[in-house]
């Protein structure tokens, strides 16, 4: 098992989504962030030019079977991408262990439901 | 019917029905002048910050109260009682002699009140974030109830200036109300000096506004209350002299906020590659105060290029202020009513087309307005430094270090205005 992050620009959220969908992933978690980096959105108010930066990003959280981590990694990297500095990052880690709380079933078998995935 | 009609009979309920439409005329025309209020209220809040918008909202609300009350004590009895030494109208307590003129008294009375009223509004948004409330209170009713009234009474209420050989002219209000204010609200700028982290060294920092939104507003509830503010400064409508006027001044009046707001998007884009919301939102107050002196005496033309000067001179002197002479000024009134009224005013000289230079009527005009113009800003400046020293020195004039930085909505009123 591992866990997916990746931090995305929020306009590419939707098109993220849907290549997941495609790609079968059907669970994950997201949330909404704000960061410092490299991509500058130069204001100016009254005259005096400023700097916000802070940058308004999404971070996805999925964690997914063994098998699933290539297509999955592959999915965000293609959907999230625009070629300009600030579309993101994506880190994979080990999970340990997983437990689904109503059944009780652990492991892979957490992290698909029977009959509908293989 | 029982009363046969004559001619002197229908010669007087035509002089009476003139004499309601006048009264109409100047109390709607105030009601729209009071509805400034709203936009100041609006505009100060959008140009500051979210912690300190009760404060601001509490100081719109309490300058026209206090404002309200006093200039009936007092301060109309020095603006438009009868003459001393053409410095100065003898007090008229409570309104007791009431006022002669063209329409009822008290109609003129509540007209020149939400005028003081403006006057007094200008400077909070200059000393925005950062004024102790005991202190604004008691220096709101000070300029409503005598700095603002004696100067006035130069011009409009029979003092030297309207004494001149040529008059000084300020129709509606560029030197009277808008410059008073401004004048006013820089020496109370300068007696508090900048905000928190307004500057360090020689950095300019900005500080945006919260929220355009109801900057935008305020904009467009100020530009419809012009339209009482000049038109109504004919204080009648009726016959045919007096609507011609009224509709020229609507025309003046627009097409200079119109052109000033141009210029302010016009200039911010070429100096900084962006149009600027809220310098196009400035532009236009700044047209609008620009004209206010001359409205009913220059053409739609001339109404346009005072409209673009003042628009452009705007920016300038907003820049100047803040990046040059590292005067914090949040919401811009120093420029758009000090500068722009000064210079609407002196345009007058040029523009006018009874007396103006441009017109070929010489320089007397003009010379009369410079003379009126550095006259009244010497005595609001004056004044109000010596206000702002006083204050400094007994109540206090700036609030403690942690409050201005926590913000005045939860510390000096206990509330804010976003729950």
């Amino acid at each position: 098992m591992k866990k997916i992050e990746a931090i995305i620009r929020k306009t590419k959220f939707d098109e993220v989504k849907e290549a997941l969908h495609e790609a079968g992933i059907e669970f994950f978690s997201f949330w909404d962030v704000r960061g410092i980096g490299q991509t500058r959105e130069g204001r100016v108010y009254r005259g005096v030019a400023y700097d916000t930066s802070t940058i308004e990003r999404t971070i996805l959280s999925i964690i997914v079977r063994d098998k699933n981590v290539e297509k999955t990694v592959l999915a965000i990297m293609t959907a999230a991408r625009t070629g300009e500095i600030g579309d993101g990052k994506v880190f994979v880690s080990k999970i340990d262990e997983s437990y689904r709380i109503r059944t009780g079933e652990f492991g892979d078998e957490s992290l698909f439901i029977k009959g509908k995935e293989i | 019917m029982e009363d046969a009609l004559t001619l002197t009979t229908l010669a007087e309920s035509a002089a009476e029905m003139a004499r309601s439409i006048d009264t109409i005329w100047v109390l709607v025309t105030a009601a729209l002048v009071f509805f400034m209020q709203a936009g100041f209220a609006l505009v100060e809040a959008g140009f500051t910050r979210s912690k300190n918008t009760v404060n601001i909202l509490y100081k719109n609300l309490m300058d026209f109260s206090v404002g309200s009350i006093v200039f009936w004590i007092l301060g109309f009895g020095l603006m438009f009682g009868s003459d001393i030494a053409g410095f100065i109208g003898s007090p008229n307590f409570f309104f007791k002699n009431g006022w002669e003129g063209g329409i009822p008294a008290e109609a003129f009375l509540i007209f020149q009140t939400v005028f003081a009223a403006t006057a007094a509004t200008i400077v909070s948004g200059a000393m925005a974030e950062r004024t102790e409330f005991k202190s604004y209170l008691i220096f709101s009713l000070v300029i409503s109830a005598v700095i603002y009234p004696v100067s006035g009474h130069w011009i409009w209420g029979g003092g030297w200036l309207s004494q001149l050989a040529t008059p000084f002219h300020d129709f509606a209000g560029s030197t009277v109300v808008h410059m008073v204010g401004g004048v006013i609200a820089l020496t109370g700028t300068l007696a508090l000096g900048p905000r928190i982290g307004k500057y360090s060294g020689k950095k300019v920092n900005a500080i945006p506004g919260h929220n355009m939104v109801l900057g935008a507003l305020g904009v467009f509830i100020l530009w419809l209350g012009w339209f009482g503010f000049n038109p109504g400064s004919q204080l009648a409508a009726s016959g045919a002299a007096n609507s011609i006027a009224i509709s020229h001044i609507f025309v003046t009046t627009n097409l200079a906020a119109a052109a000033g707001a141009l210029a302010g998007v016009i200039v911010s884009w070429l100096k900084w590659g962006k149009p600027s919301l809220s310098l196009a939102l400035n532009g236009a107050l700044a047209g609008l105060v620009g004209i206010t002196a001359g409205c009913a005496v220059v053409t739609a033309t001339g109404a346009l290029i005072i409209g673009l000067i003042s628009g452009v001179v705007l920016v300038y002197s907003v820049t100047f202020f803040d990046n040059v002479l590292h005067i914090d000024d949040p919401v811009g009134a120093v420029s758009v009513h000090g500068v722009c009224g000064a210079l609407g005013t002196i345009m007058v000289g040029l523009f006018s087309e009874s007396t103006g230079l441009f017109y070929g009527h010489g320089t007397a005009q003009l010379l009369s307005q410079l003379i009126g113009v550095v006259a009244v800003a010497a005595w609001a400046g004056l004044t109000g430094f010596i206000l702002f020293k006083i204050l400094k020195a007994t109540v206090g004039l700036r609030v403690p270090k942690r409050i201005e930085e926590e913000g005045l909505d939860i510390y000096e009123h206990g509330e804010s205005a976003y729950n």
